[in-house]
């Protein structure tokens, strides 16, 4: 067994799965050049919890399959793949609440070419389990019978989060929570200083993705911090009410400022594809046949706002299950680390006025928010049941 | 019932000679179904006379949307027919008219083919006003259906609608109508024919109630209010109204969750504060925070959690996660009372 490839130096703390991967791409390069075929296959499920770097991970895989030398993170082909612009390597990354059979049948279509460089023709789906039970339908068909040189590379939180059909036929790969001192070593490698580094990787919880924007974006630490007052400060229960109003606007501004850089721009792309700003004859025919597509557009935005506010909510959800968990252990006198540190005293005034049992009915109340959230419950009206429940003795 | 399905009532008579343009303006879709026919009428009624002469069969009559309608297609309809008799083109939703069409209405209204009665319908908003206007001045005829909103223009149109009918109705009858019917127009006018139909003598209170008993205008809110209040049969009875009336699901779970989060808010501040400061600080409007204040009596932290929780049960029962949108609320309400006796 070599060394690993040089592609793999980014996932951190996850040496049984480059292992793995190492394993399969050596038996791939037998398999191009055409001997035998063992150890490589055709459908890869990584699976692993939120930040552990699943599509890092896929994405590294892929570079290595492609590459020549294995991974060697320069030849062209690494750059390209790097760069996110190599022609063998199709991306998925639904952004919208879910992804659809007909955008799942088109993917099948393309990823049956061979591939351009003679290697591999790679599909790399993120959030797999964002595809609707049709969409995984078709895909199982494309998985089932796969063109001789296609891999799928499949990327969900957990295995269960797909069909079995899929899940049998799939090799899986499943990465580990990082240990906060990798998370830790690697902020401060990129230069933030380590008191920070440490707190932001405590509080990310194995998430390096949220980690990073928790040491380096104030504006995210603020947010955290103001979701973490609301175990405090939900006494009455007009209180609770009007914490639950102010995470609900949070999420909602989070959102808005993250669409409305994207929206109007598409919007305007979109409107000069159908001739807006040109003239001519014809031109207002074609303005008006944009309508359609431009109303396409405005739906999928839509749907993508609503996953953003979402997403947000449920980010500050976690925090405050963390927060719990903390009191938790305090209460039952676990030695581990705890999220948040440096609410240390803050955190035993709560452990000591309330009951173990209590924490596990709040941190289930939050799980069952996130459930709601999950199902299209109302927003407003899901985190107001959360925090009542917050707020109940 | 005594009306037909098809007519939407008698009303809207235009007198004179018909007009070789008639314009009608307005949103008002009854008023406007109206205008239209009797519009139709008379000029069918002009071109049966011309005709009666020469043994023919009466007008034709053309019903068309102006979205999509082509140029071509309107002159095919326009043009005089080889075995005379006239036609009637009814155009409907001008403002979605294209230009080039725009411009052969406004062609047609100033210089009319002999014969040929054209009616345009429009809805008189910003949208295409140019070619309301130039249809006007090229000597159109103009019908304005405007539309009804207020108090007093509802309860004028029932009173004429009931005069058509020949019968009399006294203010309190009419009030009670539109509390039971709602607010929307065709079914007002529904309800008057019908009413006409079955019932003898004056209009009033007494005989409404009697024929739309139990049945408000049931909204979301009226169910939430109800629920609030104490009142399970009221509150359960509105539902199912409202749900019956075709009220989504989804609304009625929020009215529920309104209901309470006003309680909530407006129970935690005291009594001290007056209604329009309060109104400020929660932006709510004043009316609310007296209604919740009324409401509040029976009312614990405890019960109002336990009820909002029920909601929040509804809400992702209604979304998909139930078998049933009609029983989660029921449940919910259920709760709601219970939660307010403080048990």
């Amino acid at each position: 067994m070599s060394d690993p490839a040089p592609v793999f130096a980014d996932l951190i703390g996850q040496e049984t799965v480059i292992d793995q991967l190492q394993r399969a791409v050596e038996a791939s390069a037998g398999q191009v050049a055409g001997r035998g075929s063992g150890g490589m296959t055709h459908a890869w499920l990584f699976t692993g919890p939120p930040g552990s770097g699943r599509s890092l991970a896929a994405r590294a895989f892929a570079a290595a399959l492609l590459c020549d030398r294995g991974g060697c993170r320069e030849c062209p082909s690494c750059r390209q793949l790097a760069a996110g612009t190599h022609a063998d390597l199709l991306l998925v990354r639904p952004d919208g609440l879910s992804y659809g059979v007909r955008q799942t049948r088109d993917l099948v279509l393309k990823a049956a070419a061979a591939p351009v460089s003679g290697r591999w023709r790679i599909v790399l789906f993120e959030d797999a389990d964002r595809s609707t039970e049709q969409a995984a339908n078709a895909l199982l068909k494309a998985i089932e019978e796969p063109a001789p040189r296609t891999v799928w590379l499949l990327c969900a939180p957990y295995a269960d989060d797909l069909p079995t059909t899929i899940r049998s036929r799939c090799r899986l790969v499943t990465l580990m929570t990082p240990r906060t001192s990798a998370v830790t070593a690697v902020l401060e490698r990129e230069g933030v200083p380590a008191e920070r580094a440490r707190t932001a990787a405590l509080a990310a919880q194995g998430h390096i993705g949220r980690a990073r924007r928790l040491a380096t974006d104030e504006e995210a630490a603020r947010r955290r911090a103001e979701v973490l007052r609301v175990p405090v400060h939900i006494g009455t229960l007009g209180q609770a009410f009007k914490a639950a109003a102010a995470l609900v606007k949070a999420a909602d501004a989070e959102a808005a400022a993250t669409t409305e850089q994207l929206d109007e721009p598409e919007r305007e792309a979109l409107r000069r594809a159908f001739g807006e700003g040109s003239t001519g004859k014809g031109v207002a025919a074609a303005l008006r046949g944009g309508a359609g597509a431009l109303r396409d557009l405005e739906d999928r935005q839509k749907s993508r706002a609503t996953r953003l506010k979402r997403d947000s909510l449920d980010r500050a959800l976690l925090d405050l299950a963390g927060y719990y968990r903390d009191v938790l252990a305090i209460q039952l006198g676990a030695s581990v680390e705890l999220a948040n540190e440096a609410r240390d005293a803050e955190l035993r005034q709560l452990a000591a006025a309330s009951a173990p049992a209590g924490t596990v009915r709040r941190i289930e109340a939050i799980m069952r928010c996130r459930q709601r959230l999950a199902a299209n419950a109302a927003p407003l009206l899901a985190v107001e049941e959360l925090t009542l429940a917050l707020a109940a003795k | 019932m005594a009306s037909s399905a098809q007519r939407p009532g008698p009303a809207v008579t235009l007198a004179g000679p018909p007009a070789p343009v008639t314009v009608i303006v307005g949103e008002e879709e009854l008023l406007v179904e109206r205008a239209v026919s009797a519009a139709v009428a008379l000029a069918a009624a002009a071109g049966a006379a011309a005709l009666a002469e020469d043994g023919g069969t009466g007008a034709d009559v053309h019903d068309v949307a102006a979205a999509g309608l082509t140029v071509g297609e309107l002159s095919g309809l326009t043009a005089p027919s080889l075995f005379g008799g006239g036609s009637v083109v009814v155009v409907r939703s001008a403002q979605d008219a294209a230009k080039d069409l725009s411009a052969a209405l406004v062609r047609l209204a100033s210089s009319p083919v002999p014969e040929v009665f054209l009616v345009v319908t429009h809805a008189g908003g910003a949208k295409n006003k140019a070619l309301l206007a130039d249809l006007l001045k090229a000597g159109a005829r103009r019908v304005d259906c405007p539309s009804i909103k207020r108090f007093s223009d509802r309860m004028d149109f029932l009173h004429g609608e009931f005069r058509l009918y020949g019968r009399k109705a006294d203010d309190a009858g009419l009030r009670a109508l539109l509390d039971a019917v709602g607010t929307d127009l065709r079914d007002l006018a529904a309800a008057c024919s019908q009413l006409s139909a079955d019932t003898t003598g004056v209009v009033s209170h007494a005989l409404v109630a009697r024929y739309y008993q139990g049945r408000a205008e049931a909204t979301g809110f009226s169910v939430a209010d109800r629920a609030c209040e104490g009142n399970l049969a009221g509150a359960l009875e509105q539902l199912r109204w409202a749900l019956a009336t075709g009220t989504s699901p989804v609304l009625i779970s929020s009215a529920l969750a309104q209901g309470l989060r006003t309680l909530g808010l407006v129970g935690s501040v005291g009594r001290g504060l007056s209604p329009n400061a309060l109104a400020a600080e929660l932006g709510m409007p004043s009316w609310r925070i007296d209604k919740a204040r009324q409401q509040l009596s029976g009312w614990t932290s405890a019960g109002l959690a336990k009820a909002h929780a029920a909601v929040a049960e509804a809400d992702v029962q209604v979304k998909g996660e139930g078998a049933s949108a009609g029983y989660a609320l029921e449940r919910a309400i259920a709760v709601i009372v219970a939660c307010r006796a403080g048990r």
